[in-house]
């Protein structure tokens, strides 16, 4: 995960967020993630698609596990990157705002891969067990998680100053920590004895070695797939708000020297 | 901090005595929302099986109105900034409005339950008075804890009115799960037995538990502005 440094907003802006034209979000940094995120998305392709043997009981529908391991990986690391970059935010109330860049990004892109989780996990469903969804306390409470990220990303957009809007979103963000393992545990004890059937399926199989590799890769891939994403949403985030803080002043500027020549 | 939540808890109870805006508004949709299950359930022995649910589901619908009608009061004349102006202690505040919210709830939720037993034929037992009644008591203090702290954060900006209950009811979800579980115990409903219901009592005083600290932390953040 990339370390935001500067302790400032106006330091942490990038050179390049001015209004003028021609900013951009790639560095050499990120542009070396994006080739290597295509290149492993390449592998997982060849590996999830063809190498990669068929299992004996789920045969060709195993294949989408791949897909859904790799995205909810990446939304619980994503989640998780939102929990510690809004406690870094709020912890020794500094004014940086590029902690709370990150928190946004990253939930962002947590919900997008929660939603792919949910879709492929519920195709994979109705491929294994005959329907798209159970009463599994794991997917009911990804499915809470889903929503109530939902629901940050709306406080995020409910406007106001910057710091605000960064108090705020890292409040709720540090109260969803509170929430999911408590929905988690009592969605455990509502279903009692019958939440076993996702686990059981899982503790019984034993992997082939070229599907933990598959699996492995994956993992992989959808982490590069995670840190360009992130990398670049917080980079168009600080634009956006160096946007509003300068916009105005920027277009005076113009107008001014306008007059001026 | 506790006598500015006994202030604050007084004066809005004052002001809903004055108003009768809970009575007159909450109260019938309640009622309403009570009738409209038996509608969609259409079956007198779904709805006793499914009684206790339904209370809470009520309990929920209402609460959502409850709080927005406890941050109007404060919103509308800027009060909540008064308070804080004022060096009023954001805890205090969040304590006060809590326990107004409460009393409120459970008014609510002792008619919405003797509506279950006139309308669902819904069975009291006296063995099952005080699961009942604890079971009431941690589940309307974890609503009231968790209402006040989300009213808080929804009241003074634009859109409120549709945020709240996207933010609100995924985390009182494990109050719906434990108080309908516990009730149902109370009630004896599907056999269950009165020993069964402790276990749910205990998740709510979890959740009461971890809300009300957490809660009591994040309020001041939140509404201050």
């Amino acid at each position: 995960m990339p370390t935001p440094k500067s302790p400032t907003p106006e330091t942490s802006t990038p050179a390049s967020a001015a209004p003028a034209g021609g900013a951009s979000t790639g560095t050499a940094f990120t542009r070396a993630i994006g080739l290597a995120t295509i290149i492993g998305m390449g592998a997982l392709a060849v590996f999830g698609l063809f190498i990669s043997p068929a299992d004996v009981r789920q045969s060709d529908s195993v294949r989408i596990l791949y897909i859904h391991v790799g995205t909810v990986w990446v939304a619980y690391v994503a989640f998780a990157v939102t929990a510690l970059s809004s406690a870094a935010y709020l912890w020794k109330r500094t004014t940086s705002l590029t902690w709370d860049r990150f928190a946004g990004a990253s939930a962002e892109i947590g919900v997008l891969f929660m939603a792919l989780t949910l879709l492929a996990g519920s195709l994979w469903g109705r491929l294994s067990w005959g329907k798209f969804w159970v009463w599994d306390a794991r997917v009911t409470s990804t499915a809470f998680m889903f929503i109530t990220y939902i629901g940050y990303l709306a406080v995020r957009g409910l406007g106001g100053s910057h710091q605000q809007r960064a108090r705020r979103s890292a409040v709720v963000a540090l109260l969803a920590v509170l929430e999911i393992p408590l929905v988690h545990f009592s969605v455990k004890l509502w279903r009692g004895l019958h939440q076993d059937s996702s686990v059981a399926d899982r503790t019984h199989v034993t992997l082939h070695g070229l599907m933990l590799f598959s699996l492995f890769v994956a993992l992989v891939a959808f982490s590069l797939l995670y840190v360009w994403l992130l990398m670049h949403r917080q980079r168009v985030l600080a634009m956006q708000d160096a946007l509003d803080d300068k916009g105005l002043d920027y277009a005076l500027q113009q107008r001014r020297s306008e007059g001026d020549a | 901090m506790l006598r500015v939540a006994r202030l604050l808890a007084a004066k809005d109870l004052r002001i809903e005595l004055r108003s009768r805006v809970v009575t007159n508004q909450v109260l019938p949709f309640a009622a309403i929302v009570m009738v409209m299950f038996a509608f969609a359930l259409n079956s007198d022995a779904v709805v006793s099986r499914v009684a206790p649910g339904l209370v809470w589901l009520a309990t929920l619908f209402s609460l959502l109105t409850l709080v927005q009608r406890s941050f109007a009061i404060e919103s509308a004349d800027g009060a909540t900034d008064a308070l804080r102006a004022a060096g009023v202690d954001p805890a205090g505040i969040y304590l006060g409005k809590a326990i107004a919210l409460a009393v409120q709830l459970a008014v609510l939720e002792v008619v919405l339950l003797l509506s279950a037993v006139v309308l669902y034929r819904a069975q009291l037992r006296l063995s099952g008075v005080v699961l009942l009644v604890t079971t009431f008591v941690a589940a309307t203090c974890g609503l009231a804890l968790v209402g006040t702290l989300y009213g808080g954060l929804a009241a003074g900006v634009r859109g409120r009115e549709t945020l709240l209950p996207l933010l609100l009811l995924p985390v009182v979800a494990p109050v719906l799960i434990g108080a309908t579980r516990a009730t149902e115990a109370a009630l004896g409903t599907g056999g269950a037995t009165v020993a069964d219901g402790w276990p749910w009592v205990g998740l709510l005083a979890v959740f009461v538990a971890l809300f009300g600290v957490g809660g009591t932390l994040a309020f001041g953040p939140l509404i201050e502005e």
